[in-house]
């Protein structure tokens, strides 16, 4: 194991209940490192982020978070370690304004870049609407906000479900470009993505994820497309 | 009986308006106490959907506390306070952490057990050690004090300082709901308690400090409650009924609409027992019903955001 391995998961197989939904996963994150993870529906990449999340926990592997096991630590433990997760579908607490919502997840107080101002930098427009309730903005507004609350938790490791969902492609490649402000703060980053195109764009690894298997992995610029497809539908 | 102060029980047909508006602003008083025993119940199901049966029980353990206190330490009800409600919050702490989150999930149905369950050993365990005979705590001379505001307006100290005790305890709830970290902790737990665990909340944690904080007003109550009246290990189920008529009445979800909703009760009971004293309590559950047939959401809903 190397130095510079920031998150290691090696060989996990997660169940819910009697259903098995990842067989052996492995994956590795650098620092300052973006990963996708691609596949179709089903093929558990919510499950292995809600895993290194600390929602799931494996039944049999092991999750190494900056050195140290973490694949049995509770979710509110994980995320104090550095792990936030953006939900899938954003879930912002909706009795919450939003700059309530950011301040819940700056609540951990781990110290690093991200503050309120520095999240309102980044998205200027949270910043006008900080006293709306969260639920009054637009979906991508929601999406901003619901990154903007993960990070001020000050994470080492973002995790970002699914976080084109639903929005218009002007939106989805207005928040991947924050991605690199993001990194270049010295966060790595696990997207889940359906659009594909946009998941190579921004990573610089990808995960294909197959019925719970990883069935293919490499470089973003060296997959060709053909090898992505034929993993992806696994034909 | 209990909810009847003295003097308003005597039957005298043809009352004046000012015998009306004293009759009424004594309701009003009453009401913050019924307000007091709805507003730990509104917080904790308002935070983790828990309906605690033995809410009503605990009201009276806190006044065999405060009734221990007072004759141990030989100081006054008010001056047990200091010492009940820290000790009732440290109750609710370890009751939450150590049984009634275990009992949380998807179902509704075992929390409600587990409290009903709560209930009945409460009541027994004060029966054991207390006897069933009726007891009260004296305030002494403060008790029977009052001062006239106009011609025929009498208002006593101690209801007054009751009254003014639940105005504080409704604000300051308010106040801690909505202006500080802790309250943000709890709405958003309430919100959602997946995405609060994701973001750095332990909500066995954060429900624990919910249940200890809705059993320091409960300690406040319970000492209220055992000065006006006299109280024995039984009495608790009507308390709780008055709490979940206050809550119901004013509207799930707004700690100023449990103030409303306890006043509606207190003025309620109190009109029905001047036109009989057997309606006190009917005239209550009867504002309760019509509220709940007419608009079920309660007088002061919570605005949805």
């Amino acid at each position: 194991m190397s130095e510079a391995q920031l998150l290691e998961v090696k060989t996990i197989d997660v169940f819910y209940g009697d259903f098995q939904a990842l067989f052996g996963v492995s994956l590795s994150v650098e620092a300052r490192q973006v990963i996708a993870v691609i596949g179709a529906n089903g093929a558990g990449k919510s499950t292995l982020l809600k895993t290194i999340a600390g929602l799931m926990h494996p039944h049999s592997g092991q999750i190494l978070f900056g050195g140290s096991p973490i694949a049995q630590v509770p979710a509110f433990a994980v995320l104090r370690r550095g792990v936030a997760l953006v939900p899938e579908g954003r879930r912002l607490f909706p009795s919450l304004t939003v700059e309530e919502n950011l301040l819940i997840g700056g609540q951990s107080r781990r110290r690093g870049p991200w503050s309120l101002a520095r999240v309102y930098e980044l998205f200027p427009v949270l910043a006008e609407r900080r006293n709306l309730p969260a639920l009054a903005l637009s979906g991508g507004q929601q999406q901003m906000a619901a990154i903007g609350r993960a990070l001020m938790s000050n994470p080492g490791l973002l995790l970002c479900d699914e976080i084109s969902l639903g929005l218009a492609p002007i939106v989805v490649r207005d928040i991947y470009a924050r991605m690199p402000q993001i990194v270049a703060e010295g966060t790595s980053v696990i997207i889940v993505e359906q659009d594909i195109m946009q998941a190579l764009r921004a990573a610089n690894h990808v995960y294909c994820l197959q019925e719970g298997r990883v069935a293919l992995q490499g470089s973003a610029r060296e997959l060709t497309r053909e090898a992505i497809s034929a993993a992806y539908f696994g034909v | 009986m209990p909810g009847t102060r003295p003097g308003m029980t005597n039957e005298r047909p043809g009352r004046s308006g000012m015998q009306w508006f004293n009759i009424i602003l004594q309701g009003v008083l009453i009401g913050g106490l019924y307000a007091m025993f709805a507003a730990g119940l509104s917080l904790i199901f308002g935070v983790m959907r828990l309906v605690n049966i033995a809410h009503g029980d605990l009201i009276v353990l806190a006044a065999y506390l405060a009734l221990m206190v007072t004759h141990a330490l030989d100081v006054s009800p008010l001056t047990s306070l200091l010492l009940v409600v820290p000790v009732m919050a440290m109750i609710g702490y370890t009751l939450q952490r150590g049984l009634l989150n275990r009992t949380l999930g998807d179902d509704l149905l075992p929390p409600l057990l587990v409290t009903f369950g709560l209930s009945i050993i409460i009541q027994n365990g004060l029966l054991e050690l207390f006897t069933a005979d009726s007891r009260k705590l004296q305030a002494g001379a403060i008790e029977v004090q009052a001062f006239q505001v106009t011609q025929g307006i009498w208002i006593g100290v101690l209801p007054l300082i009751q009254f003014m005790v639940a105005v504080s305890v409704i604000a300051g709830l308010e106040t801690l709901f909505y202006r500080t970290a802790l309250g943000r902790a709890f709405r958003a737990t309430s919100d959602d308690q997946a995405v609060a665990q994701l973001m750095g909340l332990d909500t066995r944690h954060v429900f624990a400090l919910a249940m200890a904080l809705s059993l320091a007003v409960v300690a406040i109550a319970g000492v209220f409650l055992a000065v006006r009246a006299n109280f024995d290990p039984a009495i608790g189920p009507a308390r709780l009924i008055f709490g979940f008529e206050a809550v119901v009445i004013g509207g799930l979800g707004s700690m100023w609409g449990t103030l409303v909703g306890g006043i509606v009760l207190g003025v309620a009971q109190a009109i029905g027992a001047q036109i009989d004293p057997g309606w006190q309590l009917l005239a209550g559950h009867l504002v309760f019903l019509a509220v709940l047939a007419v608009r079920p959401q309660g007088l002061f809903p919570k605005v949805s955001g």
